[in-house]
């Protein structure tokens, strides 16, 4: 691995607030230097004129995909639940919310 | 009773099938047999459920194109009723409700699915090490990757305990291990085949396709899996097609366009020179060869790293805790339910990738990274447009270099990234993409298979599976057996 430090920094602490993901000191210091070296590395976009250039989401567009408006069966109520960790009375379970 | 010969085609079982040599649970059977006794020493299989696809197999209709072929399933792809795990421990105890369409649609052709297989976790990453289970080893050399995501998928076929796969190819992760593994991947126009029931990670990227030991039998599954699905927007309506029809025709004035940018300094020698000897046969076949420009290329790993991480990010916040799969015991409120479960169920990749995924869309980076990127994913798309104004399809490397060892590229994420150089832009433009055998590149003293990619225009599916054909019938590539 490259030791030169990278040109970017990125605030990991912040970014993992955001995810909703828990990090250990560990990662976040390794995660910093390897992201920033990425970052480093897609710098090159920069050289690009794309003045004009319309961004593309979906390489094959498609539009307005519709459908009829009708009632169709969906999955059983019983087969969703059985796949959650904590589920009573047909809700998914999880700690209090509000105190 | 009779028993199915490794590394026979689908081509040749259906026969043994139809003239009732063989009997579908017979065949379940034996490759059960085979799994079991070569399996251990690669570690394709995470999981196999016999006794299901036995019963499955009993009533098979022969009848059908793939009547009672077993396909073994990358463990992205819900089969019903099966574990489903995207070889995450945060999916852990899931089960898929539903089948995927693409499962779907090779039971209505008389397959059984048959076998769970193992892949870098949610498909990141090219050598398969990023799976929460275990190593999956190249059957030509075990001490070395099987390339990735679809690492499993492409083993299996190559070391004779699967005739065909499913794979799903974000980057390049069904040709990239095909390559490496010795044999045939192809990526199919995005569109073409349905995502519904494959565990997304870049949604605008992913696309499911065969892994098979010849590229009539890739043909063959096409058939079963594409279409228009209403459970998924973005597959296209298309007059139905069969892969099939082109296979056998010669190459008598298609126009194959040799990219000068992929054909730079630093590839392996050995990729190289099998390379180029297979644009001469392809030539001695009859068809022309013609230098192209393909200018963005050098861009392609800088977008696809944002916009991939960017959807990856979005995709992956549904995994909470919540409603599937593993929850944190440590939570004390719904806060730290989340931060914990997705630290204790993701693995390093992933999260790094979430990271980055999470900076380049987040405010005040959004339009330097992924509008950007999106741009340039439009000149990189425009270069391809261009190309095939000019020519039949496109002829390259699938990876600058035959497989790597373990632990040669974990420490450093961007050498990684930057194995998937001729891969990428492929699912950038949304074009499909066949790699196929064209030779060995001995690599300290060892033999290893090197992948030839064709690339062809939207929905060029066939005219790249008609080359490919007659490449392979010129060769005896595919026919070289790793020693197990």
């Amino acid at each position: 691995m490259s030791t030169d430090a990278p040109h970017h920094t990125v605030d990991v602490p912040y970014l993992a607030r955001l995810a909703r993901l828990e990090l250990t000191q560990e990662e976040i210091d390794l995660f910093g230097g390897q992201i920033g070296r990425i970052l480093d590395h897609v710098e090159q976009m920069n050289k690009l004129d794309i003045t004009g250039i319309e961004p593309t989401a979906h390489a094959i567009s498609v539009f307005d995909v519709i459908r009829e408006d009708t009632v169709t069966e969906s999955l059983p109520k019983k087969t969703i639940l059985e796949n959650a960790p904590h589920n009573a009375n047909g809700l998914f379970l999880v700690p209090k919310v509000l105190d | 009773m009779s028993s199915f010969t490794p590394f026979s085609s689908i081509a040749e079982t259906r026969r043994l099938l139809r003239s009732k040599e063989l009997s579908p649970v017979e065949l379940i059977e034996s490759l059960e047999q085979r799994i079991a006794a070569i399996d251990p020493k690669i570690g394709a299989y995470i999981e196999r459920d016999v006794e299901t696809a036995k019963k499955e197999a009993a009533s098979a209709d022969l009848t059908k194109p793939l009547g009672g072929i077993p396909i073994g399933i990358k463990d992205a792809i819900s089969v019903a009723g099966q574990p489903l795990q995207s070889a995450s421990r945060i999916l852990d105890g899931y089960n898929a409700p539903y089948d995927a369409t693409a499962v779907a649609r090779l039971r209505a052709s008389g397959a059984v699915p048959f076998g769970r297989l193992n892949m870098d976790e949610f498909a990141m990453g090219s050598s398969t090490e990023n799976s929460a289970f275990q190593l999956t080893r190249n059957p030509w050399d075990t001490g070395r990757i099987p390339g990735g995501s679809s690492g499993g998928s492409a083993a299996a076929v190559a070391s004779g305990t699967a005739l065909a796969t499913l794979g799903s190819d974000t980057g390049g992760s069904i040709r990239q291990p095909a390559a490496l593994c010795g044999c045939v991947g192809l990526k199919p126009t995005y569109g073409r085949v349905s995502r519904y029931g494959l565990i997304a990670f870049a949604s605008s990227l992913d696309q499911i396709g065969p892994l098979t030991s010849t590229v009539e039998d890739s043909a063959l599954l096409m058939n079963a899996l594409a279409g228009r699905d209403p459970h998924d927007s973005t597959s296209l309506e298309l007059p139905d097609e069969d892969f099939t029809a082109e296979i056998g025709k010669d190459l008598k004035g298609l126009r194959i366009g040799v990219p000068k940018e992929y054909f730079v300094d630093g590839m392996e020698p050995g990729v190289r020179s099998a390379v180029d000897a297979a644009i001469k046969q392809i030539e001695s076949l009859g068809a022309e060869p013609v230098e192209i420009s393909l200018p963005h290329t050098e861009y392609a790993v800088a977008v696809y790293y944002i916009i991939a991480t960017a959807e990856a990010s979005a995709n992956l916040a549904r995994f909470d805790g919540v409603r599937y799969g593993r929850r944190s015991n440590e939570a004390k409120d719904l806060a730290s339910l989340y931060a914990k479960t997705r630290a204790e169920g993701f693995g390093r990749e992933v999260k790094r990738r979430i990271i980055l995924g999470t900076y380049v869309l987040s405010s005040g980076y959004y339009d330097a990274y992924y509008l950007r990127a999106q741009k340039v994913r439009t000149l990189i798309r425009r270069d391809f447009d261009q190309a095939f104004t000019k020519v039949d399809a496109i002829i390259s490397p699938t990876s600058p270099e035959t497989a790597f060892r373990f632990g040669e590229k974990t420490d450093d994420p961007l050498k990684m990234y930057l194995a998937d150089i001729f891969t990428i832009a492929t699912n950038l433009a949304g074009i499909c993409g066949l790699s196929l055998p064209c030779g060995f590149s001995n690599r300290d003293g060892v033999d290893l298979p090197v992948g030839l990619q064709l690339l062809g225009r939207p929905f060029g599916e066939s005219r790249l599976l008609r080359i490919g054909h007659a490449y392979e019938q010129a060769t005896e590539w595919h026919k070289r057996r790793p020693l197990l």
